[in-house]
This record gives C-alpha cells, structure tokens and sequence, in this order.
C-alpha cells in the first residue's frame, strides 16, 4: 500500500495546544490526530469530533442482559422444570431481581470493554504506528495528514511559531492500525473551536 | 495559562515539584529496576504461606470437609467467616475506583489502581472458600445454569447461593475489566520507555496496542465512567446478597432485614483498613509519599471512622431490636450467646466490638488521623474486628440451634481449616507482590490528569498570581502569546 506522509508537531504544554489545534484547524489543515498522554478534556471537542456513542452500547448491552435472565429463568422454572420451592409460585419476579440485576451489569460491562477494544482497534499482538514515543509520557503529539497541495515545510514552520518544541515529517501506510477514524467521526463541518 | 483551577484551600493531590516526566518516572521506577531484598523476602514468605494453603486444601479434597471442625450444627465455621471477609476486603476498590469517581474525589487518583488490585486479588480468596465448602469441588460447575443430560437439571434461581454465584462472577469480571480499561495507558507508558527487547515486547502485549489518540481517550472516559455506574450498585449488591445468604435463613440473629446496609459499611470498612495496610507499606518500600500524600490517608480515615460508626449502630440496633422483638430465640442469641462476656463465644463479641466500634473513635483527632504509625495499627486492628464480626455472626448463631440435643460443643477450628485461610494470604500477597513490581501501582495518566490543578508546585504558582495587584498580572503575562 502506498505511504501516506505526515506533519507531526509536538507540544509539551496542553495550554499552548489549545490555541495550536484552532489555529491549524482554520487554516483549513486536516487533523489526522492528536496522541496524548492523558484525557485531555475539550480536545476532542477543539478538534471537532463526533461525541462517542459507546454509552448507548452499553445500554443495548444491559438491556439484553435484562432479558436474557428473565427469559431464561422464566423458561426454566415456568415451562422446562417448574418446581415446587415451599409452596411459592411458579413465576416468582421478585426472586429473580438479583441474577437478573447481575447479569445485566455482566453483559453491559463486557459488551461495552469489548466494543472499546474493537472502535480503537485494540488487542494484544498488534502493530501501530506510533508518532512519537514520549506521546504517552510527556508530549501531546499533533499529526496532520499531507495532501498534494500541502507544502510540508510551511506546515513545519506554521507549527513551530504555534508552539511546537519538536516538529517531523513521517510516512506511515494509510490503514486501520493507523487509529483512521470511519468518515462520521471526523466532523470538520462542525467548526466551533472550543479552547 | 491554566485551563483547569483548584482552590488554594485544598491540599495538594501531589507534592514535590513534578512535571509530566516526573510522574512517568517516579511510578515506573519500581518497574525499571531490580526489585529489593525486602520484595524478594516478602515474595518468598508469600509463596510458602501459598504452598501450606495448598497442601491443606488438598487434604480437605481428599478427605472431605471433615478436616476442618465442622459439625451437623456449626456447618460454616471458619471457611464461611473468610469467604465473607474477603469479599468484604474487596469493597473498598471498587468504591475507590468507581463511586468515589462518580462523586469526583480527586483524591482517589493516587489510590484507585492499587485498590483496584486488592479487589481483584481479595475477590479471588473469597472465591475459594465456598467452592472447596462444597466437598465434591469436581462438581463445582454443578451451579451453573446449562443444559444437562441430568434433565436437564437446573440450579435454584430463587436461592441466594446461587445469587451469590452470579454476584461474586459478575463481581470478579466487571472489576477485572475496570481495572484492565484503565492499565492500557499506563501499560503503554511503560512500553514506550522500555529500555529492553523483551520489555518492550511484553509491555506492547499488555498495551494492546494503545496510541493515546484523542478519540480513544474519549472513548475510554464514556468507558470508565459507565464501568464506574455500572460498578456502583453492582458493589452494593454484591454485599447486599452476601447478606441474603444469612438474612434469607430462619436463624436467629441471622434473620433481620438491618443485614443489606450493615453488610455493605462493614465492607467498606473492612477493606478501607486493608488499603490503608498496603498502602503505607507501598508509599514506603517504592518511594511514592508524594502521590500517597497524608491527605490520602487521612481521608481514609474519615471513611474509617463513618463505617465503624454505622456498623456500631448496627450492633446497637440488633440488639435492641434482641429485647423489643420478645422473641425467645433472638434475645438468647444477642443477649446470651453474644453480648455475655461469659458466654462460650461472648469474648468474640466483645473483641469486635472493641476494634470495631470504639477503638476507631480515635479518628476523630485530625492528629491522629494524620500519624502513620496510628493508621497502620488501627488498620490491623480493624480488620481483625471484622473478622470477629463474621465469626461471631456465623458461630454464636449456628452454635446453639432450636433443638439443645443438637448443641454443638465447642468449636475450634483445625490446623487445616486454619491453613486454608493462611493459604489464601499467601495467594493474595503473592499476587499483590508481583502486581507491585510489574505494574503501574498507581494510574500514570490519571495522576497526570489532576497534575495541574492539583499538583503542589502548580498550585503554588497559582496561588503566586492570585495574591498578584492586577498590574503586574497584566505585566507578567500581557505578552505571554
């Protein structure tokens, strides 16, 4: 597959960042990401991405949790093998909240971390591409995606006066192991620029 | 600039002068190096109490629950009282890690990972005891609900034995998850700074593979969140149906409706003791009082002090509620087997009730919240109160049933029975020790999450600028763009 080539600008302050990621979005430059060290809150929002969903995920999740405990058990203690237990019916709701309560919260909480480690492409044995090694210690590392018509050079040194302490130019192959985002994540039409 | 901002009113989170570096360093420190003699002498201490609990376990299989002291009317003795205990330990993780994130105590930062971990470790314990009470372990998977040729034959839903089951699985995985969601950054940390081949390598393995883009920190922080909502109740309930198994029987003492809540403060109380133990011993040997402040510890003492209180209200009120029910068996059992000193068992009693419930009253003195030396003692102490508390919950109540033909005489516990629960120290410190050599002992991207508002240096700064006239403000950082 053919390289794809990257400006990748580093910062080592998230208040000098802010500005940065504004500044590189109206000058009409696409962001490919940004690789922090930690959550940094309102980045996702300066660069425009879409809210993640992987809430409702879990909802799915918990409610199918829900149902499959209801249903099993009420299929094995009303229709497979009713047994007498002291008396009491049959259908018996209240006695069941618990394994219902708990497997809802199972389905919710592994379907979730699941679904995580799918969107993010996470698992053991995997390759990615990492910009810059110190992106999980100290530095918040910028990669900007090169078309034709960007000038890399101009890129490095548009960077660099935005604050950047180290700036690089990188080819990597284009692909999932990149962490690309599917098309509806990457809003640039939403152009608020929250810093 | 600050983008995020603290009151000065507040201790810092993190003393020292610490950059985002530092952070980096000082955690994976232990990490990097050889570990100490101390760590090979506690490992290796660990690993023996491990092997004697396995030997005693294979006794048990073998030659059945008779090993232990068990009788027709004491049937849960020692083996139910730790199952209880653990799991009562492994509550303050979970409430660290996720109610106390739901609530945002910053605080919990320095602390949640390696709570997290005692959990994980003291649920595994717990795990241990029903299933070898069973006898026939082998057939251990009877509890499972799946289709069987005996039938198929299914578990009692309606039982709480079972809910017990479904509680302490869920439990055991959704904590796991938690835990693990939350090592891939610092995991990845570690990757990145490895010096070795082979580090490099495992390191990348237990990252997954994390980059630290933007839109999977988004991701993971709906991830952590919901996991803590999830945890949340899934917490409470865990204790709450620990408690069925007793509040559901017709034993007296056993049968009160006081047991959900009681149950679950006396877990928390438990297991805040239990963190506090291992993290005045973690602080000391890897050297990270700066993110193990006092004030971590001495907020754990606040804990301390609210749940031995509430579970001292629950003593008082079962044993009102001993006289006012005028039920005969009840009031033998608060009022005879129990509150008697000189009953068989009232020095058992009496033992929970001095470390339970007096003797954390100390906590209430700032002074002595706030001395080392004090916190640890007392967090022995506390969790040898609980204990007691489990113990004379099961015994006194189990000891002298309806029928006085069946009084059981006294019981004590076997050397095996003993060993088992010496065996299941040895498999939580061995695998508390090798998480604290080869783990993050402490959330690496968190920390640095709360480094600028909460850091003591930053919040120096900030504290410089505040008492600053307006005019030098404007001159210091009119230009600052």
């Amino acid at each position: 597959m053919a390289k794809k080539k990257f400006v990748v600008g580093c910062f080592d302050d998230e208040a000098v960042l802010f500005p940065a990621v504004k500044k590189v979005r109206t000058a009409g430059y696409k962001i490919h990401d940004i690789y922090t060290p930690f959550p940094v809150h309102g980045l996702d929002h300066a660069m425009g991405l879409r809210e993640t969903s992987l809430h409702t995920a879990g909802f799915i999740y918990g409610i199918t949790g829900t149902t499959t405990a209801l249903s099993g058990i009420g299929w094995v203690f009303t229709k497979d093998w009713p047994v007498n237990i002291g008396g009491k019916p049959h259908f018996d709701l209240p006695a069941w909240i618990p394994i219902t309560f708990e497997l809802t919260v199972l389905f919710a909480a592994v379907g979730m971390v699941l679904t995580f480690c799918y969107l993010c492409q996470l698992s053991p044995f995997i390759k990615k591409h990492h910009f810059h090694e110190r992106a999980t210690d100290d530095l918040f590392v910028m990669v900007i995606e090169c078309t034709e018509k960007t000038n890399s050079d101009d890129l490095q040194a548009f960077l660099r006066t935005n604050g950047a302490v180290e700036v690089n130019v990188q080819n990597a192959e284009p692909g999932w192991w990149l962490g690309l985002y599917g098309k509806e994540d990457q809003l640039i039409r939403d152009t608020q620029v929250v810093a | 600039m600050h983008l995020k901002y603290e009151s000065q009113l507040r201790e810092p989170l993190v003393s020292g002068n610490k950059d985002y570096h530092q952070v980096s360093e000082d955690i994976c420190r232990p990490i990097e190096v050889k570990p100490t003699k101390l760590w090979y002498v506690g490992f290796f201490i660990a690993i023996t109490f491990l092997c004697f609990g396995v030997y005693c376990v294979y006794r048990e299989v073998t030659y059945g629950i008779g090993q232990w002291n068990l009788n027709k009317t004491i049937g849960w003795g020692w083996d139910i009282t730790n199952f209880v205990w653990w799991v009562g330990i492994g509550h303050a993780g979970t409430l660290i890690s996720a109610i106390l994130l739901l609530f945002r105590q910053g605080w919990r930062t320095g602390v949640n990972r390696a709570a997290e971990a005692m959990t994980i470790f003291a649920v595994m314990c717990a795990g241990q005891f029903p299933v070898f009470h069973m006898g026939r372990v082998w057939m251990a998977f009877f509890v499972l609900p799946y289709p069987n040729t005996r039938g198929p034959l299914w578990p009692n839903f309606n039982s709480p034995l079972l809910w017990d089951v479904f509680a302490i699985s869920t439990y055991l995985t959704v904590s796991l998850l938690f835990w693990y969601s939350g090592l891939l950054p610092d995991f990845a940390t570690v990757r990145d700074r490895a010096k070795t081949k082979l580090r490099k390598m495992l390191y990348g393995v237990a990252a997954f593979g994390w980059t630290g883009s933007t839109k999977h920190w988004q991701r993971h922080e709906s991830l952590s969140l919901v996991l803590a909502g999830l945890s949340t109740p899934l917490v409470l309930s865990v204790h709450t149906i620990v408690s069925f198994d007793f509040a559901t029987s017709v034993i007296p003492g056993w049968h009160t409706t006081i047991f959900p809540p009681y149950f679950v403060a006396g877990a928390v109380f438990s297991g805040f003791a239990m963190v506090q133990t291992l993290m005045l011993m973690l602080r000391k040997v890897f050297l990270l009082e700066d993110y193990i402040t006092m004030g971590h510890i001495e907020a754990m003492n606040k804990v301390i002090v609210l749940t031995g209180s509430i579970v001292g209200v629950a003593y008082l009120t079962e044993l009102f509620m001993g006289w006012y029910s005028q039920n005969k068996f009840e009031g033998y059992t608060f009022w005879y087997s129990r509150a008697n000193l000189f009953s068989p068992y009232g020095w058992s009693y009496w033992g929970m009730m001095a470390c339970n419930v007096i003797s954390p009253q100390i906590f209430w003195f700032r002074k002595l919240r706030r001395n080392i030396y004090v916190t640890f003692f007392m967090s022995i102490i506390v969790n040898i109160g609980m204990w007691f508390e489990r113990f004379v919950i099961i015994v006194t109540s189990l000891y002298r049933d309806y029928l006085p033909s069946s009084w059981s005489p006294y019981y004590s516990p076997t050397i095996w029975e003993m060993g088992f629960y010496l065996g299941t120290f040895g498999l939580f410190f061995t695998c508390f020790f090798l998480f604290a050599k080869y783990f993050p002992v402490i959330a690496i991207a968190e920390i640095k999450a709360v480094l600028k508002t909460s850091g003591e240096n930053f919040k120096e700064t900030v504290g410089k600028e505040e008492e600053m006239q307006p005019e030098t403000f404007a001159h210091e950082y009119a230009h600052a763009h």
